[in-house]
């Protein structure tokens, strides 16, 4: 299971926790399992077409997946993602 | 309402002089609710360089996120400069905000005085809030 930590404001869609665990060996496996579990997650995490979205930031560990291999970076159970909106303005 | 640490204040400013003419921008943290208190500033890079738009970069982000979880406070709000404009929450701030609950201060450069204002965003709507100098 690998640890997900999620910001104030996606925990009410996951039931109100700050962590969350899930199962998987790529982040997108991962936020796959983690839609199962909660389904209202599944818009804030990923567009329409399945894609990460851009007002998401995700790190594993300390790197961000953009940098790496996004949704198909490959991740293991001792590993952590941390899920961050992007913050942004004019 | 929110109350700003005197440092919290006189760190903001000197980073958004500092960054002028581009936009600066960063993070705030201390104790939420009402009044929520900032003790601490986590300046970032503006990944967007620019004097119209600010994009706070991401490992800044994480790294604010760590570091005041370790102090044991939690991020309350983003601060960003408006070089040219008035201190107030832009169309792109508005859609742009990333969470209801946080505080959104906008420091004005455009005059002689600088000018800092805070405001709560939610479902699109701006509401100023007071702001209080410890």
């Amino acid at each position: 299971m690998v640890d997900v930590r999620l910001p104030t404001v996606l925990r009410p869609a996951a039931g109100g926790s700050a962590s969350v665990s899930a199962e998987g060996g790529t982040v997108g496996e991962v936020f796959a399992d983690l839609v199962g579990r909660h389904p209202a997650l599944r818009e804030q995490l990923l567009t329409p077409e399945g894609e990460l979205h851009r007002h998401l930031n995700v790190f594993l560990n300390d790197d961000d997946i953009r940098y790496l291999g996004k949704l198909d970076t490959s991740v293991g159970e001792a590993d952590t993602l941390t899920l961050m909106p992007a913050v942004a303005g004019g | 309402m929110l109350v700003l640490a005197g440092e919290v204040w006189e760190k903001v400013l000197a980073k958004c002089l500092e960054g002028a003419p581009l936009e600066a921008c960063g993070l705030i943290g201390g104790r939420g609710g009402d009044p929520a208190v900032a003790s601490r500033v986590y300046p970032a890079t503006n990944a967007a360089a620019s004097a119209r738009v600010y994009t706070v970069e991401p490992r800044d982000l994480l790294r604010a996120d760590r570091d005041e979880e370790a102090a044991g406070g939690e991020l309350i709000g983003v601060w960003h400069s408006h070089t040219h404009t008035e201190a107030w929450p832009s169309p792109t701030d508005v859609a742009a905000a990333p969470d209801p609950d946080w505080h959104y201060l906008v420091v004005s450069l455009r005059d002689l005085e600088p000018t800092l204002r805070s405001f709560r965003i939610r479902d699109g709507n701006i509401e100023e809030e007071p702001v209080v100098l410890q």
